[in-house]
Parts: C-alpha cells; structure tokens; sequence
C-alpha cells in the first residue's frame, strides 16, 4: 500500500535514498585513509574518568563527613542495621537460634521446620491457585531439600524477603512522590532510564567499597536494582486509575490522605501487584549475582561450583534457582491475577491458624527428630556425579564434533567480525552511528547518540565496547535469526500460544547465572560459550514480539490482502510484515537490552570485553574502572535504544500503532 | 400572545426560587488560557480564541437553576457538557465567570468551605460509575459518610436504607465486580445520595447501558425524585432521556449554550436551525402539554378531564374514547380550561 502511495513523488524519494546511501559509502571509502588520533585515540587523549570516580569514591568512603560524621561510621552502622534482620530471618529460617561457638555450641531453637515451610507455601498455593500450584511447590521444595540446597535456598528467600520489602516501602513512597510532583517525575525518570540499563555488577561495586563484603552490601546493591522498576509501577499505577475516580474522591470531600489510603492505593493494587511480581523476580536475579560481594545462598554455590569446573554441582544449584524462581514467579503473579480479576476472600482466618500449626508442629518435632530441622546429610541426593559424566561423555565422545562447530564459528564468524570492529577508526564508526540517528530520528538523536558514543571514546573503552558490540551484535543476530521466524510460525497456530508463553515466561524468570551453565558445560569457557548463554538469555523476547506483531495485524488489511488476490506469501511481505515492523523493531530492541544485560554475567565465561572490565574489577575492587566500564555499558544500550526506539517510531508513522 | 402562553410551565419554573446560577462562565483550555480569562468580557470572542489556539470548552453560559428543578446539559460529544458540569462543582476551575449557590460564588470559597460544601450539599453520579473496586456495594454506599468520620454502624444504617431504595438489597456484600453495569449504576446513585444532598449532578449516568436498563434507571431517578426533590443537573447526549426528565433543557453546540427551555419550548419553537435539526424527529405530543392547547373555560358539554401539565400523548387513551371537548384541570382538582379535541389530536398526528 505504502508502496503505491509513495510513487507520485517516487523520484524525489528515490533522490533521497540515494543520498543515504552514498554518504555512508563515501565514509566507509575514507575510512581507509583514516590514520592517526582520528582512528586510535591516543593515550595523552584518554580523560582518566575512572581514577578519578575510583578516588572520590575512595576519599567519600574512607575520609568525607557529613555533619562532622565520617560517612564510614554512618556505612558501618547501616551495614550492622541491615544485617540485623538478616540475621533474624536467617535464624528463622535456615539456622535456628545458636549461641556460642565450637564445643559451647548451644541450639536453643531450631530453624522453621523444612516440612512446615513446604506445607505452609503449599497451602498457600493451593488457596490462592488451586492444586497444581500446590503440587508445583511440593515438588520444588521437595527438590531443594532432597537435593540438601534448603539451607542455601533459605538463606537467599531471607535476602529476597528483606530487599522486597526494603524495596517495596521506598520504592511505593518514591513513586508517589514522583506521581504527586511533575518535576521529581522527570527527575526520577532521567535517573530510572539509566540505572535500568547499567549492567548489575556494576551496583556492587559502590556497596561494596562503602559495605564491606558481606550480605548487607549485597542487600543494599539489591535494594538498589529494585528500586527503579517498583516506583516505576507505582507511578504507573497511580497513573491508571480513572479520572472519574480521583473526581469521585473530590466529590466526597476526601483529604489528601484519605485520597491516598482510601481511593489511589486500593484502585491501584492490581498494577501493583504486577510491579510486586517483577521486583521479586529482579529482587531473586540480582541476591543470586550478589553472592559474589558474600550475600551467600544460591548463587554461591554455582559460582563456587563453576570455579571447581563441578558443573553436576552446579547444574543441581542452577535446578534449586530454577525451583525457588518458578515458585516465587507463580505465587506472587497468581495473587496479582487474583487482585486483578477481583478474586477475594481466598484466604480464610482458619487458613492461617492451619498454616500456623503446619509451621509449629513440624518445627516442635524436630526437636525430638533431628532430621524435620535439617535433611540428613546422608541422605540427600545427588546427581552430580551423572552430570558430570554425562559432560565428560559427551566431550569423549563429541569432542570432534562440537569443537568444529566452535572453531568454525569463531574462526569464521566471529573473529573476523570483532577484527573489523577493532580495527575500524572510532571517528568513522561515530560519524556513521550520528548518520544512522539522524536519518532514523533527526538532529537531537544524532547528536545524542553521538555524545554516548564520545563518552566511550574519551574515557578509553572504545575498543573493549566494540568487542562488547560484537558480542551483541552476533548474538542479537542469531536471537533474531531463530526467534522471530519462531515466533512468527507459532503465531499462526492458536493451539501453540499458550504453551509457548508459558515457556517463554518461565525462561525470562530465570536468574541470569542459570543461563551460563548449560553453554559452559558443552563448551567450555569462551566468547562461544557466551554467546551461546546471551542468544538463549536474548531468545524470549524476540520470539514473544514476534508472536505479537503477527497477532495485532488488523485482521480487515489481511482480508483485503487476500481479496486482492495476494498468495500466502504475498500476504506475509506486503501486509503482515508491513503492519507488524514498528512492533517487530521494538521487539530488536528488547532483544538488545537482554543481551546487553547478559553480556555482563558472560563475562564469568571469560569473554574480554566491557562486562570483562567491570567484572574483574569487582574482583580487584577497582571501583572506578568497574563503574565507568558499568556506564559505557549504559552508554551502548542507551545508543540501540534511541536508534532502535526512533526507527519504530517511524515504522509505527507509516504504518499505524505498535502491539507489545 | 395567548392567554395559555401565561401559564407555561416554563413560567412556572421560573416562578421557583433560584438556588444555583452561573453568570458568564468560561472554560478555556491551552496555553494562555489564563490571560484569556483576564480579557474583557466583549473581547472574549470566537475569533479571538481561534487565534490564541485555545479550546473553548465552555463560553459564556448564563442560567439560572431553580430549587427542585431538573435540568438537563444536552449536545453531542465534545459541545462541552462534561465540562460545564464540572466548572458547576469546581472540579474544573472555570477561566472567568461566577457560580452561585444560593447567592454566594463558591469560585470565592477556601478548600475548606468549599470540602465541607461538597461533602454536606452535592451528590455527583459519574458515566462510568466510579466505583472502589475493593469495596463491596455497602462499603461503596457508605464511602461518603465514612469519608466525613460518621461512626460506622450509622454509616452503615444509612447505606443499607440506600441501598434498598435502589432494589439492591440483598446484594450489599457483592463487590462491583460481580454486578452487571445497571446494577453498578445503581449503586453510584445509592452512593451519590447517601449524605442525602441538595444538588445532585448526574454527568451521563446512563450512557453505558443497554437501552431497557437505561430506561430503568431513568424512571428510577424521577421516583428518586419525586419522594425528595432535589436540585438536578443531569448531563446525556440522548435527547429521549433528556425529554422524559427534564424541567428545561439547555443545549450546547461548540462550548456555547445556544437555547434553554422546557422540552415542549424546544419543540415548538426552536432558536436556531442546529436546535431545529437536534430536535425534528420528536413527536410534538410528547412534549407539548395540555395546558398549552388548552382554551378558555367554555362551561357544559366536556366528557373527560385531564391535568393541565399533561403532555398529549400522555392523555392518548382519553382523546379517543372522548366525543366532544375535555376538561383541563390543574393539579388540585379544580378545571381551568377546557381543550378542543380535534386540535389535540391534531398534535397527537403530527409526530406519527
Ligand atoms: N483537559 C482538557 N484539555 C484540553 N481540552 C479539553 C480538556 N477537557 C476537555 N477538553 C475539550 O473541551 C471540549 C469539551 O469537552 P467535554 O468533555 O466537556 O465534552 P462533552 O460534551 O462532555 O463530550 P462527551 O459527550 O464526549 O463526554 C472538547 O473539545 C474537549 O476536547
Ligand atoms: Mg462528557
């Protein structure tokens, strides 16, 4: 339809994609003849951004007051503050309440009984869902304890409970400030846009220098991380709730407060919920990524399981993640279903008195049976030992095999294509992403993108940000390559909708780290491995808005394609496909930021990029390169995003409104 | 002009005390709307506003609104209703302009008075019903009282007694979520007159529903009405609705209230060719009354009697048994006129 449309004017239009097509050109030709500072910034040039971060943050850690304070008594004592309830929940929950040490070791209480937990969440299940939910928990904490991961999975609920609930009150009252005041909105939102796309280890760093290592550092990085999309969803919620509503309120005279409390909060409850749901599961990705600073549980046992090279090990913790993610994910999105389909009264007084008992009764009896407070040692199960031959098997056995399908991807692939990037001159490579903005989105985006694009150039990562960008744009690539003709075939067959979604919602709640250690287990460590764990990270979302942009064609065009006699094909290139890119780009998008995101966790695989940089960092407790590396980080994702973002934005003008 | 003409109920109307007027309100919307407002009255024109790239919502309405009297905001979607409705509660604020509620400008009043004004005196239903979804349908009835402290149990009284006025008792536990849309309504209209207010605003309270419920919960409203008057200010865009209950009408085209009347006024002589088209499908019986048709009081040979404020096609069934001339009697019994019956079912043909 476009096509015919833009004809009258065909020759000026041809005129102006001749000219789109010749300045690139001419810039990749001059390419060749860039020499010099223009093509390798040298290092007299490099602003030292990272020392300087690293030393203020230093001097702000160790030497500043606030008040006549030193801002190290104040960490400190907000280390021990946070640890406190930690402690608490631990004794609770994993450790029972001990006094003394060695010999002296004294149980005075014992831990909430394994079995009372299970039974309780189950019922919880049950009521809020119904009995495959409940089955569902049986057998994931049948699993964590059989597998003897209780202790370690009860260590990372506690820090998810504390940060949700840390995270849940701060970030509630911020979103209603933010909802209250336009400017603390645009503020806020500014600040939001950018934490959300600065790779996570890179909130571990500052805790870390101002913590200590420990689980309250972990804490207040994870509480961090939260933060952005629960205000996000509170103000989102707020936002929603109808106009004639807020009126109502007015009418009956209500206070600001009771506004508040009596009308705002309640009507946005559903929405919240769905914003609860999201932050418990980036609460959950995040505690696991913090066991690196000491937060301990989970997380630290895949990382000390990937360091011996003990994928079984490994591989049972990732399967306790899984376990605990999918439980958490399903509980809190069936109460937001609930909530939002006004399903109430589920839970009843007697429930929590059985709940009570179930807890009690299992917890008092293990005083007398040892093995209701913690699973037996001798009696866990392991399948390790079978992992672990199964990867020797198969590297016995496919070593030939595999290794060439590696080799040849990286000799053929993937080396060359980072080769180029690194070698292309930086002034080049700039001017070409300024063109690409301005053509997509106009001057401001140019100028914007190309800003980001300095910021790398100046602060000495360029060449760690191209082998970033070639990591993300091969894995991206073959994300898309698979995903969206995936999602695309399934979005033509109804009776796959549902059990893909399903799918592909169980994988985007799964803790990144899970993701690395199938890759690592057939491949080694490596760029391959990584890319690899990114393309099965970046996979959900371009299948997802695959099916979505298929879904939302309006059906009335497709049935005027067919009336005009299109064939099947025809139909797809000129109708669907048309109709659904504005949803289709923004689906690279997403795609993109996953990757992104994932990029930084690959580092653990020993790829050498950016996500390198901050990760070794964090090792080294370097926190300036680790930060700056973290905002170059941003400053790529920022970059797709605006490229990305103004192209559907004209996709979407040509073609009518985009579907998520 | 006719003897008849004198005793119109629009007369009557006017005869009533005035408890809300709006003298010259405006309502502009855009960028500079507030130096608009500043302008003298004269320069506020059309033209002027199109060359300032505003809105408006609202120009210049007059009226006068007399105590019990239902009137009724009529034009098509966007002439500017909903929002004259709101400048009348202060849920908009008006650019220029006065409201008057018994006299005082309530434009004048601080956020206290103007609280307890609303929370004592108005009533407002919302077009799509406004319920609290976490509420049941006696937690949403009591919802004003509970706002202004009312102990519960009287609040609750109170609301239970609403709530069986509306024909929903029984159901007080339910949420609104487990009512249909007529149901849901009529618990915005429990809820709306659980303070028990002088004015009641209605902004399209019906639009959302099937016609037969629509029909409903209009005779549900003049009943209301009938067992307490109240001031009424009833917005729709359903010229139907706005006949079978309105006192007078007032209709909008373009933020401008072009003419205010009783429904047979509006009829019978409208003001201008958009009010002419607005209203040439409605039958002249429905809204013409007995009273004006009626001749001077000729004594002997009437059959029947019927009441002065009768439209004609209300008193169909009398008109056709009747042989020879009816007699008009006022609301007291005692006959005032007499009417002719050819010429009524003159009127009676004419919209057939
Ligand atoms: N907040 C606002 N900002 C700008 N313009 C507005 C605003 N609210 C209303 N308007 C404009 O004022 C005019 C009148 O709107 P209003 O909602 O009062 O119409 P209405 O008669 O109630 O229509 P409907 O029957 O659709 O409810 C419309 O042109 C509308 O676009
Ligand atoms: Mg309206």
């Amino acid at each position: 339809m476009a096509d015919i449309l833009a004809r009258p004017d065909g020759v000026a239009a041809w005129r102006r994609n001749w000219a789109h097509a010749v300045l690139p050109l001419a810039i990749l030709a001059a390419t060749l003849f860039i020499q010099g500072p223009l093509a390798h910034l040298p290092d007299w040039a490099v602003v030292p951004l990272a020392d300087w971060v690293g030393g203020g943050l230093n001097w702000f850690a160790r030497e500043a007051t606030i008040g006549g304070v030193k801002v190290a008594d104040i960490t400190r004592a907000l280390a021990t503050a946070a640890e406190m309830p930690i402690d608490w929940l631990k004794v609770l929950l994993a450790e029972g309440w001990v006094t003394g040490a060695g010999f002296n070791k004294m149980h005075i209480a014992p831990p909430l009984s394994w079995l009372g937990v299970i039974l309780a969440t189950s019922l919880l299940a049950l009521r809020l869902s119904g009995r495959g939910l409940a089955l569902l928990t049986l057998l994931a904490g049948a699993y964590l304890v059989f597998f003897g991961l209780w202790l370690s999975a009860m260590t990372t609920l506690a820090s998810v409970v504390l940060c949700v609930i840390t995270a849940l009150a701060l970030g509630l009252a911020m979103g209603i400030w933010a909802y209250r005041s336009p400017g603390a909105e645009a503020v806020l939102r500014a600040v939001m846009n950018i934490m959300q796309t600065v790779p996570v280890f890179s909130y571990l760093l500052p805790t870390l220098l101002l913590f200590g290592y420990g689980p309250s550092a972990a804490l207040f990085a994870t509480v961090v991380y939260a933060l952005p999309p629960m205000v996000h969803a509170t103000v989102l919620a707020l936002r929603s709730v109808p106009a004639e509503t807020l009126e109502l309120a007015r009418m009956t005279g209500c206070s600001r407060a009771q506004t508040l409390l009596k009308v705002e909060l309640p009507v946005a409850t559903p929405r919240l919920a769905i914003g609860l749901n999201q932050v418990v599961m980036m609460t959950l990705n995040m505690v696991i990524i913090a066991s690196m600073i000491g937060a301990g549980g989970l997380g630290y046992d895949v990382l000390r399981a990937l360091r011996r090279l003990d994928f079984g090990a490994g591989f049972e913790a990732g399967m306790g993640i899984v376990a605990l993610a999918v439980v958490l994910d399903r509980l809190t999105q069936v109460a937001a279903h609930n909530q939002s389909t006004g399903r109430r009264g589920l839970w009843k007084r007697r429930d929590t008195a059985i709940a009570v008992l179930l807890l009690l009764v299992p917890t008092a009896a293990s005083l007398a049976v040892p093995a209701f407070a913690t699973w037996p040692d001798g009696w866990t199960l392991t399948t390790a030992p079978f992992w672990n031959g199964a990867v020797s098997f198969i590297n016995q056995n496919f070593y030939g095999p595999l290794e060439a399908i590696r080799t040849a991807t990286l000799l053929g692939v993937m080396n060359p294509f980072r080769d180029l990037l690194l070698a292309a001159p930086w002034s080049a490579v700039v001017l070409l992403v300024a063109l690409a903005g301005y053509a997509l989105g106009g001057l401001r985006t140019a100028f914007s993108v190309a800003l980001l694009m300095l910021f790398i150039v100046v602060t000495g990562y360029w060449e760690a940000a191209m082998s970033s960008v070639y990591l993300t744009v091969l894995s991206v690539a073959l994300a898309l390559a698979i995903g969206l003709p995936f999602g695309i075939w399934v979005s033509a067959h109804p009776r796959l909708h549902q059990p893909v979604q399903l799918v592909l919602d169980t994988l985007q709640t799964l803790p990144t780290l899970v993701y690395l250690l199938p890759a690592v287990m057939l491949f080694r460590n490596g760029d391959f491995s990584a890319l690899i764990a990114i393309v099965s990270y970046a996979i959900a979302p371009a299948v997802r808005y695959g099916m979505a942009g298929m879904a939302h064609v309006p059906s009335e065009r497709i049935e005027a394609g067919i009336m005009s006699g299109c064939t099947p094909w025809q139909t797809f290139r000129f109708v669907r496909l048309p109709s659904s890119l504005p949803t289709l780009i923004l689906g690279i998008n997403q795609t993109v930021m996953m990757a992104l995101s994932m990029l930084v966790i690959a580092a653990l695989v020993g790829t050498r990029e950016l996500g390198q940089e901050v990760y070794t960092s964090l090792a080294r407790g370097e926190t300036g390169p680790g930060i700056v590396a973290g905002l170059c980080v941003a400053c790529i994702a920022l970059v797709a995003d605006a490229l990305l973002k103004s192209g559907a934005a004209r996709a979407a003008r040509h073609e009518g409104a985009v579907h998520v | 002009m006719s003897e008849a003409h004198l005793i119109s109920p629009s007369k009557a109307v006017e005869a009533r005390p005035v408890a809300l007027e709006a003298k010259g309100v405006w309502k502009v919307f855009g960028h500079g709307a507030g130096a608009f407002g500043q302008l003298p009255a004269s320069a506020r024109t059309p033209e002027a506003l199109a060359s300032a790239k505003l809105v408006g919502a609202v120009q210049d309405a007059t009226f006068r609104i007399g105590r019990g009297e239902v009137f009724v905001i009529m034009g098509l979607s966007g002439s500017g209703k909903s929002t004259l409705l709101r400048c009348l509660t202060r849920l908009i604020e008006p650019t220029a302009g006065e409201v008057r509620y018994d006299g005082a400008d309530i434009l004048k009043l601080g956020d206290k008075p103007l609280v307890e004004l609303r929370r004592r005196r108005m009533g407002m239903v919302f077009q799509h019903f406004a319920l609290l979804p976490n509420r049941t349908v006696l937690g949403n009835v009591a919802f004003p009282l509970e706002v202004q402290g009312t102990p519960r149990a009287e609040a609750e009284a109170r609301a239970l007694e609403l709530i069986e006025t509306v024909g929903l008792k029984g159901r007080e536990g339910r949420f609104p979520a487990e009512l249909s849309g007529g149901q849901q309504q009529r618990v915005g209209i429990a809820r709306s007159l659980t303070t028990n207010p002088e004015f009641w605003f209605l902004d399209e309270p019906f639009s959302a529903l099937d016609p037969l419920i629509r029909a409903d919960l209009q005779a549900e409203v003049l009943r209301l009405q009938k067992t307490h008057t109240r001031t009424v200010v009833f917005v729709t865009h359903d010229l139907d609705e706005a006949i079978r209950i309105a006192d007078r009408i007032a209709i909008m085209e373009g933020g401008r209230i072009v003419q205010i009347g009783t429904p047979e006024e509006l009829v019978t002589r409208p003001a201008t060719d958009y009010v002419r088209r607005f209203v040439a499908k409605v039958s002249p019986a429905r809204v013409v009354r007995v009273s004006s048709l009626m001749g001077p009081f000729g004594g002997g040979g009437v059959t029947a009697a019927v009441k002065a404020d009768a439209t004609i096609s209300e008193i169909a069934p009398e008109l056709v048994t009747a042989t020879g001339p009816l007699a008009v009697v006022d609301p007291g019994g005692r006959q005032i006129g007499s009417l002719d019956r050819q010429r009524a079912l003159a009127t009676l043909a004419a919209g057939a």
